[in-house]
């Protein structure tokens, strides 16, 4: 009997909007018929606290507002959730996880659309608005995303030395 | 009596610092990989600026391909009301004690109006005047959270008075695929280098941009 997690991440900010439409039993229901048994959502400094109780085929659901590490959460996790941040973002892939990005409409300017996107474009994870979140998890095929080859942190440390003059 | 006093002694050293600012950043910044660097054999003291959740982690990732003991010792920057760099820093480090954590008050937050960002940026800059001159580091090494536009700004003044020579790199967030943050438009003039992570933020738009 397997027990498949979803863990949700908001990141530094809050995203009420995101942690609602997941916890929608439409939602719940979809992930439910795909094998998933647990949530688990990191859901930031918000005053919203969502309803935790088991329900649509899910036995465990938690809720908590930080931790300094996401990444043993990360690694239990069959499919990540995550609002557009680079860090979450790039940990997920990291990790190898099937990742859904979801993006916040309210921030500032709209640039976290850019990275989400142009990752969906290049095939190494699906990205969503909200309101067509429970669209992309009923026509989804995880299995079809591509692997991440990593970032580019050595690419940049290199250059960081050859301007500092380390070999 | 004392207050023309300072007026003839600051103006002329504050003019003098604009004008080769200025010159600085027309003339110097931006000139990429081109440019023969000296090999450098003593460690650099590195400053990194943290910010709120992405910010850090992605500073953190390239510094763990740097190697420990030619950026030494490193300073790490926070903004006071940030709750979890702290926690990352101390775990990136580990046991070295060839570190130190400051907290300087926030420049601007997320969402926050151009028109009030100024006069928080101000204060900011105050608190990076004394840190930037006591720490005196040989790299400033920061990839764009509101923090580091005053860190930036006060390492300029300082390297246009000849007080110091330390290099601004500045590396712009993964996150930016096709245009430059609030704090990236800054910091491509204000900074001795930028380093981009995609191919629309360099090219013949951006010339100065360090594409990897």
């Amino acid at each position: 009997m397997e027990n498949k997690i979803v863990f949700v991440t908001v990141g530094t900010t809050t995203f009420d909007d995101l942690i609602i439409t997941v916890t929608s039993d439409e939602i719940l229901h979809q992930l439910n018929a795909r094998g998933y048994k647990s949530l688990i959502m990191q859901i930031g400094e918000s005053q919203f606290v969502p309803n935790c109780s088991p329900r649509c085929g899910f036995s465990y659901i938690e809720a908590f507002s930080l931790k300094p590490s996401l990444c043993e959460t990360m690694k239990s996790a069959d499919l990540i959730i995550s609002h557009a941040g680079a860090g979450s973002c790039l940990e997920a892939l990291d990790l190898k996880k099937p990742l859904i990005v979801v993006t916040n409409n309210f921030l500032m300017n709209d640039h976290q659309v850019e990275l989400a996107k142009q990752l969906c474009n290049d095939g190494y994870l699906y990205y969503s608005t909200c309101k067509n979140l429970l669209e992309l998890i009923i026509k989804m095929k995880l299995s079809e995303l591509k692997t991440f080859p990593g970032d580019k942190s050595h690419a940049i440390a290199n250059v960081v030395n050859k301007l500092m003059g380390f070999p | 009596m004392v207050f023309p006093l300072i007026c003839v002694l600051v103006y002329p050293i504050v003019v003098f610092a604009l004008i080769r600012a200025a010159y600085l950043v027309v003339f110097e910044h931006g000139k990429g990989l081109g440019r023969r660097v000296a090999p450098r054999h003593a460690p650099a003291k590195t400053l990194i600026v943290l910010g709120s959740g992405g910010h850090t982690s992605e500073i953190l990732r390239v510094l763990r391909h740097l190697d420990r003991a030619n950026y030494a010792p490193r300073v790490y920057v926070q903004a006071q009301t940030d709750r979890v760099s702290r926690q990352k820093v101390e775990e990136f480090e580990g046991d070295s004690e060839d570190y130190r954590l400051h907290a300087i008050p926030r420049s601007r937050r997320v969402g926050q109006s151009y028109l009030t960002s100024i006069f928080t940026t101000a204060r900011a800059t105050l608190h990076a005047f004394p840190l930037i001159f006591r720490e005196k580091p040989d790299l400033l090494l920061c990839n764009g959270p509101g923090t580091c536009v005053p860190l930036c700004l006060v390492a300029l003044f300082f390297n246009a008075l000849l007080f110091r020579e330390t290099k601004i790199v500045f590396v712009e967030s993964f996150c930016r695929v096709e245009r430059f943050s609030l704090s990236g438009r800054i910091l491509y003039y204000l900074a001795n280098h930028t380093i981009v992570q995609w191919p629309k933020l360099n090219g013949s738009r951006y010339p100065r941009s360090i594409f990897v």
